[in-house]
């Protein structure tokens, strides 16, 4: 089967965050940005499935600025065959990348389309559901299993309960939770080859779409500060407070 | 015009996010309605009646519901989208896995893991794991929302019961078909929702070291939850994760033992109301976060702990 993995170029998730003083947004200068973690986890899954005989086709795609072409280089490094880098500023909304991927999908034709199920920084958790919903497909999101089976896939799927196994048909949208597997490290000579596999930058404006923002951000804001805490003595004291704390909640 | 919640159930109970992401659509100043969604739900139903400041409950009951794929819900929500000006559910894992879809349907943009509304169309989200709050806008003609069910107050009951009405969900598409689940059996509260969480970190060292954990929880009528660590390990089940990735709790009480506080987790807890951190390490970051912080091994302290507490209540 030929699979179809979107990946997102995201701040670095080992970065600590700073809001501007001006509240419009996050501080994103100087700062390291690399590919979404539950992106990585998506492109591990698509090589994993190749790797296996299940697919013989890998295209990586990923929709912003330019400098996006350096995760569409991990995922090429991780496996992929072939790179398509859509052209876009980083604050396109998720419907817009829904809509993006729905045509990207309408001219490649894949059997399968793998995501990670939120990217970190604006924590969305949209686009498999969005691209689902835009194809009529089946979608099987926050996924920790994927088996290919004779009718299509078998996914494995964390729920508020514990996990559940469906089974579904392809085409499908399968989006990626963080026990799928361990993406794997790339070495300096598959990112050296990366860079001789095909890439293709395309603008977004070239597919005709309706990227129009929905929504405005009035403002970004710091989340409230905690108050100082103390030290508590031992553990007869420590018992004393929760006896304490937990006799207010039962008047409340 | 009206607001349509969609209720929250799993195997034949209304599951206690339902009454807060109630209160919750409540804000938004119109009549709440309550759809039930499942196979066998006329129970779910009668205990959504029951909460206060509902207009009307309504049961789609069906076999292609029992589960409540997106695939299917997805179809039913559009039926009844033009009765109202909100679909309204929570964020947890079935909202998650519906609003995105139903709203690309509508050509709209989902306003998800809500933690204040502050009018019809004006809404506060987290983002990057909570290190920032963004207050957005949505002028759409149409709102698809969900809420983080933690970050409101539950909605009482009524003194008199809504009334239910049944739909008729024929024809809906079944696209999943589910094989199996695996639950995390337990008598602990919810841990979404639970008004007391103690959780263990790595430091916890074993499946066996989460009894302990468990003992304390059951002591205090407390939820249990574990660090992304914890889970990696083995420790505890996945879903007992706390954090940006796994669930998100805002209790009164929330006690971290042997727990570090990397970012994610600490994304997780930022609306608890007191956070108690024990920790051999006085320097870690939960402990510097916490209210009240005890330094100290937590194989000493925590079957003291459970003592004590099981003492006060003879």
């Amino acid at each position: 089967m030929k699979i179809l993995v979107a990946v997102k170029r995201v701040v670095d998730h080992t970065v600590r965050i700073r809001v501007r003083a001006d509240e419009t947004g996050v501080d994103t200068a100087n700062v390291r940005f690399s590919m979404n973690p539950f992106c990585k986890h998506a492109v591990e899954a698509a090589v994993a499935l190749a790797e296996a005989g299940h697919s013989s086709e890998i295209v990586v795609v990923s929709i912003g600025p330019r400098q996006a072409t350096d995760v569409i280089l991990t995922g090429l490094a991780m496996g992929a065959h072939r790179g398509l880098l859509v052209e876009a500023p980083e604050t396109l909304e998720t419907l817009a990348i829904a809509r993006l991927l729905a045509a990207i999908v309408a001219e490649e034709a894949p059997d399968l389309v793998l995501l990670g199920k939120q990217a970190v920084d604006d924590d969305s958790n949209h686009v498999g559901q969005m691209l689902a919903g835009l194809l009529d497909w089946p979608q099987a999101c926050f996924a920790s299993a994927i088996a290919r089976t004779e009718e299509g896939l078998e996914v494995t799927r964390e729920r508020d309960f514990g996990q559940d196994t469906v089974a579904l048909a392809l085409p499908a949208v399968v989006t990626a939770d963080l026990r799928l597997n361990t993406p794997r490290n790339t070495a300096l000579p598959m990112v050296m080859k990366a860079r001789q596999k095909p890439l293709e930058t395309r603008p977004a404006e070239s597919y005709g779409l309706d990227l129009a923002p929905r929504l405005t951000i009035e403002k970004v804001t710091a989340p409230p500060e905690r108050a100082a805490g103390q030290r508590v003595a031992d553990a007869d004291a420590l018992a004393a407070i929760i006896v304490r704390e937990r006799a207010e909640l039962e008047l409340n | 015009m009206a607001i349509l919640v969609v209720a929250d159930h799993d195997r034949g109970m209304l599951a206690p996010s339902t009454a807060r992401v109630v209160s919750a659509a409540a804000a938004l100043g119109a009549p709440v309605d309550v759809l039930v969604a499942g196979e066998g739900a006329e129970i779910v139903a009668r205990a959504a009646a029951s909460l206060n400041g509902i207009a009307r409950v309504r049961l789609a009951d069906a076999a292609a519901l029992r589960a409540q794929p997106a695939e299917t819900l997805t179809p039913l929500l559009l039926r009844l989208a033009g009765d109202y000006t909100h679909i309204v559910l929570s964020a947890g894992a079935v909202g998650r896995d519906v609003a995105p879809r139903l709203a690309a349907k509508l050509g709209l943009m989902p306003v998800t893991d809500i933690i204040a509304i502050l009018g019809p169309d004006r809404f506060e989200r987290p983002i990057y794991a909570g290190n920032a709050i963004q207050t957005v806008h949505a002028p759409q003609p149409f709102q698809v929302l969900t809420v983080r069910a933690s970050a409101f107050r539950p909605a009482g009951s009524a003194a008199t019961s809504a009334s239910v009405e049944p739909l008729e969900p024929e024809g809906l598409p079944a696209l999943v078909r589910q094989l199996s689940e695996a639950r995390t059996e337990g008598d602990r509260p919810d841990l979404a929702t639970a008004r007391i969480v103690v959780a263990g970190g790595i430091s916890v060292g074993s499946a066996e070291g989460f009894k302990m954990i468990e003992a304390l929880a059951r002591a205090l009528g407390a939820a249990v939850g574990a660090t992304r660590a914890a889970v990696d390990a083995g420790y505890a089940p996945n879903d007992w994760q706390v954090g940006q990735t796994g669930k998100i709790v805002a209790p009164d009480l929330y006690i971290g033992i042997g727990i570090s506080g990397a970012l994610q987790h600490l994304a997780g807890i930022q609306g608890a109301r007191r956070i108690i951190a024990i920790n051999t390490d006085p320097e870690a970051p939960l402990m510097k976060l916490a209210d009240y912080a005890l330094v100290g091994d937590l194989f000493e302290i925590v079957p003291l702990l459970t003592a004590r507490i099981e003492a006060t209540q003879g």
